[in-house]
């Protein structure tokens, strides 16, 4: 398994746990009193567990098993898997804590940074699409 | 690959692409509001990402790999018609919130999905057994 692969799988695991922990507390709510920030934790819940999750273990599965782009680049591009993985997790983290707490502080730079976690994910989507499209083929 | 999972999982990545440029608006939206009408994409989001990009590279690996009839996959004709029924149903649904007559082109869209998962599930079924048969 290739090494970029392990971290997008073992991530992936972590968001899964994470959005089961968001989960948890959505439901917790009327039980006990919890942080305000939690209120605003239902997008957030959703997005770890399919993109965090779902769709980071399809990428790393994918870039380990999908047909070969080459003899010499088997899997394509490194650095274009790398940069999947660096801008995918690094926008969806920012995600995480900006979402809640946009919906909970007026402070105009919680908005700027959902604004770039909107950005990174994006150029994560679009570095992936980059990297696997040519190794959807035939033999 | 056969030709057939090409499309299938061609048309998913195209539907990630699509999905993640109208999230990431939607999300931009919510930090540095850039028009309320935006929200309207939001059936739009869920549906090219949950039926466009999951569902189709899904159906398209489960074609590609799933245990064949010596070298044959039966049914394929299933299989193309699940893919346009699918993507009909994905359109309808994503329009829906842009024209009147909603709930009746949501309807419909919903019906297409139906009959595309129906038609995959007809031909992937007898596929799953044991590798020797």
């Amino acid at each position: 398994m290739p090494f970029v692969t392990r971290y997008f799988i073992k991530t992936s695991l972590m968001f899964f746990v994470a959005a089961l922990l968001c989960a948890l507390l959505l439901v917790l709510r009327p039980f006990i009193v919890l942080p305000a920030f939690v209120v605003g934790l239902t997008p957030v819940y959703f997005h770890l567990f399919m993109v965090g999750w779902v769709t980071q273990i399809i990428i790393g599965v994918a870039f380990w098993m999908f047909p070969k782009f080459t003899k010499e680049q088997p899997r394509g591009s490194e650095m274009l898997a790398w940069s999947t993985y660096i801008l995918l997790n690094t926008g969806l983290l920012l995600r995480a804590v900006a979402e809640p707490a946009n919906a909970v502080q007026m402070w105009m730079g919680w908005g700027w940074l959902l604004a770039l976690a909107a950005l990174l994910q994006w150029l994560g989507g679009f570095a992936f699409v980059i990297n696997t499209w040519p190794r959807i083929k035939e033999r | 690959m056969p030709r057939l999972s090409i499309w299938l999982i061609r048309a998913a990545l195209i539907y990630l692409l699509l999905g993640f440029t109208v999230g990431g608006l939607l999300l931009w939206h919510k930090g540095l509001p850039l028009n309320p009408a935006l929200w309207r994409l939001l059936p739009a989001h869920m549906e090219f990402l949950l039926m466009g990009w999951i569902v189709h590279l899904v159906m398209g690996v489960a074609y590609w790999i799933l245990p064949r009839f010596q070298t044959k996959r039966p049914l394929s004709a299933l299989v193309w018609l699940s893919f346009c029924l699918l993507n009909g149903g994905i359109w309808l649904i994503s329009i829906s919130t842009f024209v009147a007559f909603a709930p009746t082109i949501q309807l419909v869209g919903r019906i297409a999905e139906v009959g595309a998962i129906m038609a995959f599930a007809v031909h992937a079924w007898p596929r799953i057994k044991p590798t020797s048969l």
